[in-house]
């Protein structure tokens, strides 16, 4: 814990959390809150995605489903069930975690493509599962019951402390990410990504790792999930479980840089902004996917390091602070 | 199309400018330009923009002394729900939005809803006639369809009293809207005494319809009743058509109101489809123009006859423009005190909204038509009002073949 | 009983098209190790080029395959060389990453020109009804064509020198190099036809059912399906899975609603991936 203290980047995570929170409480800019929840789900989903793909090196085209699953629990459990809005969606967390790890077990028999692969079937095959889920309203979803924002103090109070929590699982998603990249567990996962075979030689028990980070990584995005779709009002199997959604998460994480903390979340925080640009703008709606599109098959043929890498290049001494 | 958009919208701006003299009022709504429900929400636009024009060459709505202009701040949705909810929450923080219009859907504008709630913002919802909305707690929602618990009713009724043996099979689409439709129907049906053989759910964006079509046939049913928006239910009456069922009616939501539906040719002819508004209908307009004249005024400036969406749209605009009046300005609260108050008929008909705690909102004085497309003389397809029995314009085909 | 019969016929007639779709997925991954993700722009592509040539010609869709093919093949070649070449042989991350690239940019200029909205192919031949079943004469047609498109392939793998070529690089890499054969050049047309599979199933589906750009996607999904139960890289059993998958669907839909079976079809996916890596049809030992 102490050894945390001293990293400038565990000082920069709380600072840009802090800014978050504070940017659109001065003058109540509620247009602000609202662009800001959008690029700090996108950081989350984006760090937690990174400990599959860049420490571990699995690729996840179905991240998504976790935030969607957490949301469905979370909405579940706070309108159905009536619980608080917190405890609904730290129960989600645990679940879909426990839910993970059991797929885990299963697919994380199966390497490289085949893994990424199988984890696009496991999105596809929770998605049909919930569409036709009675409880959950099959495929028109769930609605919030504006009673349920009562216990928060109304909507537009139930509007400021759902960003204020989501800005909160922000900054431990990247301490999460930050944590685990220095500690043992995740030396290890770096083992498995450089060379699975030779890590399992050196004593690293790959099967349990995988399966531990894969747990890992569904945690907090289930939490956000449960946040934002409270905070939205609704829920339902397609924007639960969007497969474009999914596959931009590594767009973001390649841009910005797989592997490194503050890549996750400057590659997230860039792109969800251009993303926002771009749909709003009338000229350019129509190509933000071609954008987007360019954008990583140039990152990934110049700078496979992303932009972080870029900056490592340029700054050698930059590596110490930008971890 | 985009264009379109774009340069419409610089007009907007201009003339805001321009005018800045005068009052404005800015009113928010999302069109499906692209996506499945693209036809249907562009027939309710051609509506809002037909009541701006006429507001606005009039000199705008008069109240409390003053002139507003009526401005629209519109995006495209894409059909999907989550841009609707971006959208709605840009135009009422970015664009000042002072009254919203619904999107196009029960989906969609259930979504819509959430938002406009949450910031306590009018919304007349025309395009969306699913209740469950309602029974939230809403209280700045005003509905201008007739629930879809109705949609149904009048089908069976006609059909009781055409063949009480008819064997029925419920096929629809599993989103809001034809849920909240087929669910109470099936009991109706049942209270009826009608054999129900098949009833089943197909997921938004269907496109093949084989299996469920060969279950039908299996079911032997004689009368098939369903459907949703108008993508899914054109395919579906194609592909009824190309594995010829023998079935005697048809009867599908939505899509067979749009005048693209004689596009299909043989999959057109005898589907029924419960209606909002007909151009025959004659309800005397205590309020706005006559239904002749709205319908005149729409064909010269869209070329095509309107559809039910469209009217719905224009009266939106009219109940609005009419609360507005009655409140003597703009002022949220007293505009929705003005819409609870509502009783009118209009070229539309009768609206009037629940002012009851548990349904605030929903719409309470408008009712459903069924409409057929038959053949006219000369052979051309041509939709005709077929219930209920006192406001008829032709007799309803039974069977259709 | 003759609800499942018809339903399963139904379902063979579509599956065959499931087939030929996936045989473009399974050559390029075979030969090249390569899981291309243009898969389902590429099959939407193929569903407006149809759309578009129908539109101006008017002329019978099975005809206008042909161009269909062609056009095919040439972008092929283009999406060869914007994102495949320079990944081949490098980590799947980075061909994963770049065929997904250039499938979002295909999209992205797709639906700046269709928009997203349903597009149809207004062509319709008579079926053929048996008893109270029809079968329509597109769904036969098409499963006719894939057929004979698969044929074709087969005799173009087996039969000539460039498809021997491709079987040999797709059998050891290293071994055809020192051979003689130019990998590279190899390579291209294998991709070139892969894609071109991708767009001729496309052409079929859009004489079936509306579609829009966005279509492309659930085949590609399905195609995985295909391609992992046969085992990925072989074409042939591509084809008899995507059938199989077809008469499996034909067969449980009269016995649960619609709607479950994509569950059922991914559930069986991912046990398949696990515990028959090789496909239904692969040898169990490594």
């Amino acid at each position: 814990m102490m050894t945390m203290l001293r990293r400038p980047l565990f000082w920069l995570i709380l600072l840009l959390a802090g800014i978050f929170a504070w940017l659109p409480v001065r003058g109540n800019n509620v247009a602000l809150r609202e662009d800001l929840i959008l690029v700090a789900v996108a950081i989350i989903l984006t760090s937690n995605l990174n400990l599959m793909i860049g420490y571990t090196g699995y690729v996840n085209f179905g991240h998504i489903v976790f935030y969607g699953l957490g949301g469905y629990l979370g909405l579940y459990l706070a309108t159905v069930r009536g619980w608080h809005l917190v405890i609904s969606a730290l129960v989600a967390g645990v679940l879909v975690s426990l839910v993970a790890l059991l797929f885990g077990l299963g697919i994380l028999r199966l390497r490289g493509a085949y893994f990424a692969l199988a984890t696009i079937g496991v999105l596809v095959a929770v998605q049909a599962f919930v569409a036709n889920f009675e409880p959950w309203g099959r495929s028109t979803g769930m609605y919030v019951s504006f009673d349920s924002y009562a216990p928060l103090g109304g909507p537009r109070h139930a509007l400021w402390t759902t960003y204020f929590l989501v800005i909160g699982v922000m900054a431990l998603s990247l301490l999460l990410s930050l944590a685990i990249k220095s500690s043992k567990f995740g030396l290890g996962l770096f083992a498995i990504r450089e060379d699975e075979d030779a890590a399992i030689v050196l004593g690293v028990n790959a099967t349990v790792y995988k399966a531990i980070i894969y747990s890992v990584s569904a945690f907090l995005p289930a939490v956000a999930g449960a946040l934002m779709f409270f905070k939205n009002g609704m829920i339902d199997p397609s924007i639960a479980f969007e497969y474009m959604l999914s596959l931009e998460g590594i767009v973001m994480l390649m841009l910005g840089g797989s592997g490194t903390v503050a890549g996750a979340a400057l590659g997230a925080g860039l792109y969800e902004r251009l993303r926002s640009y771009l749909l709003t703008s009338p000229r350019l709606s129509e190509f933000h996917l071609v954008i987007a599109g360019g954008l990583l098959l140039l990152v990934i043929r110049l700078a496979p390091g992303g932009l972080i890498g870029w900056l490592y290049r340029l700054i050698p001494h930059s590596r110490e602070v930008v971890e | 199309m985009k264009r379109a958009t774009l340069i419409s919208f610089l007009l907007c701006t201009c003339l805001a400018v321009s005018c800045l003299a005068q009052q404005t009022i800015t009113i928010g709504f999302t069109v499906s330009r692209t996506g499945a429900l693209n036809v249907d929400s562009l027939e309710q636009y051609r509506g809002f923009e037909l009541w701006r024009d006429t507001v606005n060459a009039s000199g705008g709505i008069k109240a409390g002394g003053k002139g507003y202009k009526v401005q629209f701040a519109s995006y495209d949705d894409e059909s999907n729900t989550k841009r609707v909810q971006q959208l709605y929450t840009r135009m009422i923080l970015e664009d000042k939005a002072d009254f919203l219009f619904s999107p196009y859907s029960s989906s969609l504008t259930a979504t819509a809803a959430i938002v406009t709630e949450q910031y306590e913002k009018i919304m007349l919802t025309t395009g969306a006639a699913e209740e469950k909305t309602y029974k939230l707690g809403n209280q700045h929602l005003f509905q201008m369809f007739a629930p879809a618990s109705q949609y149904l009713t009048a089908a069976l009724d006609a059909l009781k009293a055409k063949d009480p043996k008819a064997t029925v099979a419920f096929v629809y689409e599993d989103a809001s809207f034809s849920v909240a439709v087929v669910t109470p129907a099936k009991t109706y049906a049942q209270q009826l005494g009608f054999n129900v053989v098949f009833t089943e759910a197909y997921a938004p964006n269907t496109t093949d319809f084989s299996a469920l079509i060969d279950k039908v046939i299996s079911s032997k049913a004689t009368v098939l009743l369903g459907g949703g928006h108008y993508a899914d239910g054109s395919t579906l009456a194609r592909q009824l058509t190309g594995h010829k069922v023998p079935l005697k009616m048809i009867t599908l939501l939505v899509a067979p109101d749009s005048p693209q539906w004689s596009e299909l040719g043989d999959a057109a002819y005898g589907v029924i489809v419960p209606s909002q508004w007909e151009p025959q209908s004659t309800f005397k307009a205590e309020y706005g123009p006559s239904g002749a004249d709205f319908g005149n005024a729409y064909t010269a400036k869209y070329n095509a006859p309107p559809s039910y969406e469209s009217a719905g749209g224009y009266a939106s605009g009219l109940i609005l423009q009419r609360a507005i009046e009655q409140a003597g300005g703009i002022d949220t609260a007293k505009v929705t005190q003005a819409l609870n108050a509502t009783d009118i008929t209009t070229f539309y008909g009768r609206t009037r909204f629940s002012t009851q705690p548990n349904e605030h909102g929903l719409q309470v004085g408008h009712t459903i038509f069924l409409a057929q497309w038959q053949k006219d003389k000369s052979s051309k397809l041509v939709k005709q009002v077929v219930w209920p029995l006192a406001g008829k314009s032709a007799d309803l085909l039974y069977p259709i073949h | 009983m003759s609800g499942i019969l018809a339903s399963m016929i139904d379902g063979l007639l579509i599956g065959s098209v499931y087939g030929l779709a996936a045989m473009g997925l399974s050559l390029i991954w075979g030969v090249m190790d390569v899981i291309n993700l243009t898969h389902g722009s590429m099959i939407a592509l193929g569903m407006f080029g149809m759309y578009l040539l129908f539109a101006a010609i008017a002329g019978n869709p099975y005809v206008l395959l042909i161009p269909v093919i062609a056009a095919g093949l040439l972008l092929g070649i283009l999406v060869y060389w914007l994102s495949v070449n320079w990944v081949v042989g490098r980590s799947q991350l980075m061909s994963l990453l770049s065929t997904f690239a250039v499938n979002m940019m295909v999209i992205g200029i797709g639906t700046a020109i269709w928009s997203t909205s349903p597009y149809n192919v207004d062509f319709s031949l008579s079926g053929i009804t048996v008893g109270a079943y029809t079968f329509t004469g597109n769904h036969i047609a098409a499963a006719i064509s894939a057929l004979l498109i698969a044929l074709l392939l087969e005799a173009f793998l087996y039969h000539t020198r460039a498809g021997k070529a491709i079987r040999a690089v797709a059998d050891n890499r290293d071994a055809a190099e020192l051979m003689g054969i130019s990998s590279t050049r190899v390579l291209m047309v294998a991709f070139a036809i892969g894609i071109a599979l991708a767009a001729a199933s496309g052409a079929l589906v859009s004489t079936l059912f509306p579609f829009t750009i966005l279509s492309g996607a659930g085949y590609q999904l399905k195609s995985f399906v295909v391609t992992v139960l046969a085992g990925l890289g072989k074409p042939f059993g591509a084809l008899v899975a995507g059938v199989l998958l077809g008469l499996l669907e034909g067969a449980v839909s009269p016995f649960i609603a619609v709607s479950w079976i994509p569950l059922i079809e991914f559930g069986l996916f991912v046990i398949v991936l696990i515990f028959f890596p090789r496909g239904i049809f692969g040898k169990a030992t490594a």
